[in-house]
């Protein structure tokens, strides 16, 4: 029985839609990506999932509780990671955990047990009676992450959980991520626009657009459906009927005087297709990345570079608001 | 049937264990920012100095010393505002994001703003016992004259104290559940607090006024509490202390039923 189960939920804000009908099922243990550009309703599906906010219409199961009928069984079940800082910063590292530990209900004696537990596994137990606002973005984020495995969820929530963080950081916490799933039971669900974070964590991943899931599978098959190499062009006025004409050209893009085609054996083909297509003036050729697979179903790029600014950028902006 | 009941235990346990949590957290940020302490003692006593001390020189009220007169008053004063003010932290903990963390969490709403409340009138009551030291200092050196403080009215004085501040803590929190801004919080009470500190009669005596300005006084739920605390601590009052308690619990039962209400709607 999946431990997340979507039942075509939708999300309208005002007459927006944030969510179209949304299905998907995410299975115990597994480390569940949601892939999609800003915008997409990741954010959305998290914040319903989590009984922050009501869906319009649908429903979904969440450990085998109802999010509209049963939403305090839901909490009990579930642990997330905010996108954005949502620590007290007057408050130290140790009393944010406590404070969760008392929200928790749990006794003392293992409130403090866990919270020794969770600032070794992030690193932070030297720096725990440092107030908040003098931590880094990443320790900051390594703390809610503490936070949130504190209470031992069944389901933990991760959302976009590198956003604007520097690679070192970004590692660590990949490392994190993979111990704690390696350690079994816990379902982690992850949101992200990053591909490459989704290739290295997640066992299966839903791609979402514009609030539906247009795909759902491991990262391995989706990369199948493309049927070949990737071959990315520059050209100025390509040939394209004759590259069309090649057999083993199962596709044509074009975007931004790019030429994107799908080939087999790219690498024994090349030569012919460069031979028909035109005065070249770069060439590269890669395995299908999921980028090419979101491309495949939606028409268009994630885009990597957010304009919503990064979460060290926003621990920025609210110091200077303070 | 013993299963059940279990049940319903473990759920009040942790309600209350959430009010704890919520308590913990907003004493210690009182704690933390001592200007906020020392900005809610300082006022006060410059008001009780100052006005008090300039008016006090011209004026006296029925044979008592104005400064006197108004001591009750300012404290009133000084509860109503901090309680009010406590409201824009619930719009800085929706900026912060720290209120996604609060309203994830397996407790009821109620009982996040039960804990609000109680922390609240925390920091009120903590500010109240210094003023109230403050009073009890200055009226043995003679500064305020006829000012006798024991312990006896300091008890009582925090009673009413209490009511009070439950009430108007938990109409802060019902406009800050609302408000999307700390500036817009502090424009929309500006205008409530004004009106209802000038009409509570915490600068004047409320019995020999025109009728029009009375109505507007008796309809003023803080009246009440200044004439409570009048009567406890100078032992001349409009109200019968009685009736004074009565509007004061039933006006605060009423509001914190109505915030109960608006944290339910409340939106992240």
């Amino acid at each position: 029985m999946p431990v997340i189960e979507t039942y075509e939920l939708r999300k309208e804000y005002d007459g927006l839609v944030a969510l179209e009908s949304l299905n998907l099922q995410v299975e115990k243990g597994e480390i569940f990506g949601l892939l999609g550009p800003n915008g997409a309703g990741k954010t959305t599906t998290l914040m319903t999932l989590t009984t922050l906010i009501k869906p319009t219409r649908g429903t979904a199961s969440v450990n085998g509780f109802d999010i509209v009928k049963q939403p305090s069984q839901v909490r009990k079940s579930i642990g997330i990671v905010f996108q954005d800082p949502s620590s007290d910063d007057i408050l130290t590292g140790y009393e944010n955990l406590k404070l969760h530990g008392m929200l928790y209900s749990m006794p003392a004696s293992l409130r403090e047990e866990r919270i020794r537990e969770v600032l070794e596994l992030v690193d932070l137990a030297d720096r725990k009676d440092d107030m908040v606002k003098k931590y880094s973005g990443g320790m900051r984020r390594r703390l809610e992450i503490a936070r949130g495995l504190m209470h031992r969820p069944k389901i933990l929530f991760l959302d976009e959980p590198t956003l604007g963080l520097d690679p070192q950081s970004r590692e660590n916490i990949w490392k994190y991520i993979e111990d704690l799933s390696r350690q079994g039971q816990m379902s982690i669900i992850i949101t992200t626009h990053y591909m490459e974070e989704v290739d290295r964590l997640c066992s299966r991943l839903a791609i979402i657009d514009k609030g539906v899931v247009v795909a759902m599978d491991t990262p391995a098959s989706l990369k199948k459906i493309i049927g070949g190499e990737v071959v990315v062009m520059k050209i100025n006025n390509p040939d394209v009927e004759a590259v069309r004409e090649l057999n083993f050209v199962k596709k044509i893009e074009i975007k931004n005087e790019l030429v994107y085609l799908t080939v087999e054996d790219a690498g024994q083909n090349l030569q012919q297709i460069l031979h028909v297509a035109g005065k070249v003036d770069s060439v590269e050729i890669h395995s299908p990345t999921l980028n090419d697979v979101f491309l495949h179903f939606t028409g268009r790029e994630i885009r990597e570079n957010s304009p919503e600014g990064g979460w060290g950028q926003r621990v920025m902006n609210l110091r200077s608001k303070k | 049937m013993g299963a059940k009941s279990n049940e319903l235990k473990v759920k009040e346990m942790s309600e209350l264990n959430g009010i704890a949590a919520i308590w913990y957290r907003e004493i210690k940020v009182f704690l933390r920012e001592k200007s906020r302490i020392v900005a809610s003692i300082v006022n006060p006593i410059l008001w009780l100095l100052i006005f008090g001390g300039g008016l006090g020189a011209s004026i006296s009220i029925s044979g008592i010393n104005y400064q006197t007169f108004i001591y009750p008053g300012i404290l009133i004063q000084a509860v109503l505002f901090s309680s009010i003010f406590f409201g824009v932290y619930i719009v800085w903990d929706r900026k912060i994001d720290f209120l996604k963390e609060v309203l994830v969490a397996p407790i009821s709403r109620t009982s996040i703003f039960i804990g609000k409340i109680i922390g609240g009138a925390t920091d009120s009551l903590i500010q109240s016992l210094i003023l109230l030291f403050i009073g009890l200092i200055l009226g043995k050196l003679g500064v305020i004259p006829g000012l006798h403080l024991g312990f006896i009215e300091i008890v009582t004085s925090l009673v009413v104290l209490f009511f009070t501040t439950t009430s108007m803590v938990s109409i802060g929190l019902i406009i800050g559940s609302r408000m999307e801004s700390p500036e817009g919080f502090q424009l929309i009470t500006s205008f409530l607090l004004f009106p209802i500190f000038f009409l509570s009669g915490a600068l004047f005596p409320i019995n020999k006024l025109p009728v029009w300005l009375a109505s507007l006084t008796f309809i003023d739920p803080l009246t009440y509490s200044v004439d409570g605390l009048r009567s406890v601590i100078l032992g001349a009052s409009q109200f019968n202390l009685a009736l004074d308690l009565c509007v004061i619990t039933g006006f605060s039962i009423v509001v914190i039923i109505i915030g109960t209400f608006a944290f339910e709607k409340m939106k992240v």
